[in-house]
């Protein structure tokens, strides 16, 4: 059995609720932080414990919130991202559903660390019933003294508010997020500033995702550097991978950073293996926005190493032949999918959720989308496949947000690892409209790396 | 004595540049000005917070400052980027820059009508020159295009969202010009528009900018709507005292003999306006009594509203009448009398098919 810091208390009954979170060792964190550290110290430890943003991008959250500007006689704010949005992610709605104190905990000792007097949890529209989960969890915190006023008496004020959102994925975005906040458009910044220095209401603000602050409490509960046993290398300690697709269980599984994709796969602990005895084709190990492997490169890099569930290994490669870790949502398809019309579906999706402000964004992503459907409904072009390449390309880094580059790489990765799947729908129009290409080479065992000569 | 600010040293294309911390790039490019200025839609130095958004002006910074000289690791916004001390910019110098931009072009073009032949906009659009600049000859777009309904925002101002690009210039202009903005984006992506949110008419004394500042013919005046084309109408600079405060007067009337067909704000290079100007000067001033006339308005010379108007021009000489000193030219032949062809007797359209030199011969 792997090692759980966030879900070891999942399974009590009751842990929704205060009294049996707080006397299963809740508040000892928020307790410990703000009587017997300081800010400081709280920072240090989290510095220490190495670690990354859990919502994608896995930025070093210590280095992050050292960031944060201090200018006198101006409010600090923290944001929790819980607009988990992404196709494929799905943990947090467990975390906030399941045990909400525990995100409440962190979010006292993180806006004590930060010196915040108000937090703000912005969550996504379509979770409806959550808001009030979160909302019966802040009241009896506040009731217990651990929000409000003078916080164990020890000066800290803390109040949390919780925000619904309105049913776009761009305001998962940090800038997006804090102009929906204010009550306007969610479209993203332009930065520089960055919220650190001009967040929300033009003060410094810090966006966490709703795992990384949770991922806190346990920090400063073993402390920072007890948590760095816990993982590989620079990817230290736990992380919520969803697990979703063609296999025997899916679910949010919590998992320590040093186990293969092959065991998270294959293991009765986790995965239980490809439904109905198929064999896998593909996976896309981080949310619909990173690039999708076929099965030979996601259980092995290019390298012939035994590719990891970690930050590091599973971008091994690069984006030629490696892929990352995203959000942990974790998407398995077996032989019978269609990587074409899985493209698509994502194209549609960023189609659909992009703000319209920038042009490459706005105009490309429809553009993928419409010739996408022409390849998998039979009236493509061998040169629709060169033109989606190049319209992927002209997007990539020319957005003024990551949503541009995340429409583009699932298009990148279909089109660079399975070009032999798209080359047969647009040759068999016919025959792709009733089946599937199937497994074909894609999980063909590598030839092995030969050094150059 | 003030104290001396320093200037930041800048290169961009390779020419350098002193200018003010706080400069963006693309206002460094235009203090040096020619080909190396990155070119705009969206951003649009009077209004505040505009740019960023069109993505035609991205630059690469090869070096990022004197202290810090990484590049940036992607194509930046010069219209939103402020330079650094020492910083490098290469523009037209980098090919990944120039591809960059064609792909925006593409796109911003992907779903614009190119209805240049019926656009009031069409010689004085800047998604016209742009694409003549930078875009390529045909487009790889073969899906139907988004269409929309145009809509009279108020018996003054026509929106023709189909030819939109979204630059937000006009919101920003409602909301830092007029009291109260009154139409803004509805929807997102590809969807989104700029609309009133239940068909309201915008009605307040600046509002005739947002015609001004919209870079193509997606705003576009009622009173001058289809009267007549740009480049036929002689621009004089003109000014009258206005009664709106707030307003400068100063304008450029576009006059055919003594009638005058539009009247705009004044604008410069960058097809900026110099100063705004009010809703009553812009629509309701048309007779040229009210104005009092400075002269001919200069715009660039590479402009196609230059074509057809004569300041400045030198006619060439004649240069027969001097070689021949007097003399009348002699007479050599007259074709007429040599030539087949001229047999007034066939009739044309009686030939079957096109005529040939044989339906001539005698």
């Amino acid at each position: 059995m792997g090692r759980k810091l966030l879900l070891d208390k999942a399974h009590i009954e009751g842990i929704r609720y205060y009294d049996t979170y707080r006397s299963n060792g809740g508040y000892a964190a928020a307790e410990k932080a703000l009587k017997t550290m300081g800010p400081d110290a709280v920072l240090e430890e989290v510095k220490k414990s190495g670690l990354r943003g859990r919502g994608g991008a896995g930025f070093p959250t210590g280095l992050k919130w050292s960031f944060i500007a201090k200018p006198e006689g101006v409010p600090r704010y923290l944001v929790c991202n819980a607009d988990e949005s992404e196709p494929g992610t799905f943990k947090d709605r467990y975390l906030m559903e399941f045990i909400p104190h525990l995100l409440i905990e962190g979010l006292i000792i993180s806006s004590f660390a930060l010196g915040a007097n108000s937090a703000y949890i912005y969550i996504r529209g379509e979770y409806a019933w959550i808001p009030d989960i979160l909302e019966q969890a802040i009241a009896e915190a506040k009731n217990k003294g651990w929000l409000g006023k003078n916080i164990l008496g020890t000066g800290f004020d803390l109040e949390i508010y919780v925000q619904r959102g309105a049913g776009a994925y761009i305001c998962g975005e940090e800038t997006a997020l804090i102009e929906s906040l204010e009550g306007k458009r969610g479209n993203p910044r332009i930065k520089p500033p960055f919220p650190a220095v001009k967040g929300l209401w033009q003060c410094p603000t810090v966006v966490n995702n709703v795992e990384t602050l949770a991922a806190v409490v346990p920090i400063i509960n073993i402390g920072g550097d007890e948590y760095i046993k816990y993982g590989t290398g620079k990817s230290t300690g736990t992380k919520l991978i969803s697990a979703c697709g063609n296999i025997n269980k899916p679910g949010v599984y919590e998992i320590e950073m040093n186990i293969s994709v092959e065991e998270f796969i294959y293991s009765d602990e986790y995965c239980g293996g490809i439904k109905n005895n198929k064999r896998l084709k593909a996976c896309i190990p981080g949310g619909s926005s990173v690039p999708v492997l076929p099965a030979n490169l996601l259980l092995k890099t290019a390298k012939g190493e035994t590719r990891m569930m970690t930050y590091e290994s599973l971008a091994d490669g690069g984006f030629a032949t490696g892929s990352m870790l995203g959000s942990g949502g974790f998407i398995v398809m077996d032989e019978d999918q269609c990587i074409v019309r899985n493209t698509l579906t994502f194209a549609r999706f960023y189609h659909h959720e992009s703000c319209g402000q920038c042009s490459p964004c706005r105009e490309g992503t429809g553009w993928m989308e419409k010739v996408l459907k022409n390849i998998e409904y039979g009236k493509g072009k061998m040169s629709d496949i060169d033109l989606l390449w190049d319209i992927q390309r002209k997007i990539e880094g020319n957005t003024i947000c990551p949503l541009g580059d995340a429409a583009a790489w699932p298009v990148a990765a279909a089109i660079r690892h399975f070009r032999d799947e798209f080359e047969w729908h647009v040759a068999h129009p016919q025959e792709a409209l009733t089946r599937n290409f199937g497994l074909a080479h894609y999980a063909d065992p590598l030839p092995a790396p030969v050094a150059a000569v | 004595m003030a104290e001396e600010k320093k200037l930041f040293k800048v290169k961009i294309d390779n020419i350098s540049v002193e200018v003010e911390p706080g400069t963006t790039i693309l206002n460094a490019a235009r203090q040096i000005g020619g080909e190396i200025v990155p070119p705009a839609m969206c951003y649009y130095s009077k209004l505040q917070g505009s740019g960023g958004k069109c993505r035609t002006c991205l630059v690469k910074v090869s070096k990022g400052s004197d202290a810090d000289p990484r590049p940036m690791p992607k194509l930046v916004a010069s219209c939103r980027t402020t330079v650094m001390d020492g910083m490098e910019v290469s523009n037209i110098t980098s090919p990944e820059v120039l591809e960059a931009r064609k792909g925006v072009v593409e796109f911003l073009l992907l779903n614009h009508p190119l209805d240049c032949p019926v656009c009031d906009q069409a010689g004085e659009c800047h998604l016209q020159d742009l694409s003549y600049e930078h875009g390529a000859d045909s487009t790889r777009y073969e899906f139907k295009r988004r269409t929309f309904d145009k809509v009279d925002l108020g018996d003054k101002i026509k929106l023709h969202m189909t030819r939109c690009i979204l630059c937000y210039r006009c919101v920003y202009t409602a909301d830092q010009l007029t009291e109260k903005r009154e139409h803004g984006i509805l929807g997102r992506g590809d969807a989104s528009e700029i609309s009133t949110y239940i068909s309201q008419s915008l009605d307040n004394d600046f509002i005739g900018n947002v015609i001004d500042v919209c870079p193509v013919g997606a705003l576009t005046d009622q009173t001058f709507r289809f009267k007549n084309r740009v480049w036929f109408l002689k621009p004089v600079d003109a000014h009258r005292d206005c009664e709106n405060p707030k307003c400068c007067g100063k304008t450029v009337l576009w006059m055919r003999g003594n009638e005058i067909f539009r009247v705009t704000a004044r604008k410069d290079k960058y097809g900026e306006v110099e100063a705004f100007i009010c809703d009553t000067c812009r629509f309701d001033k048309k007779d040229v009594k009210d104005w009092i006339i400075e002269g001919p308005r200069k715009i660039e010379r590479h402009s196609v509203i230059s074509q057809g108007h004569y300041v400045n021009t030198v006619k060439p000489k004649d240069a027969l009448v001097e070689v021949l000193d007097g003399r009348q030219p002699k007479l050599l032949f007259n074709i007429h009398s040599e030539s087949q062809v001229n047999r007034p007797d066939i009739d044309l359209s009686k030939i079957h098919g096109p005529a040939h030199s044989d339906d001539f011969k005698k």
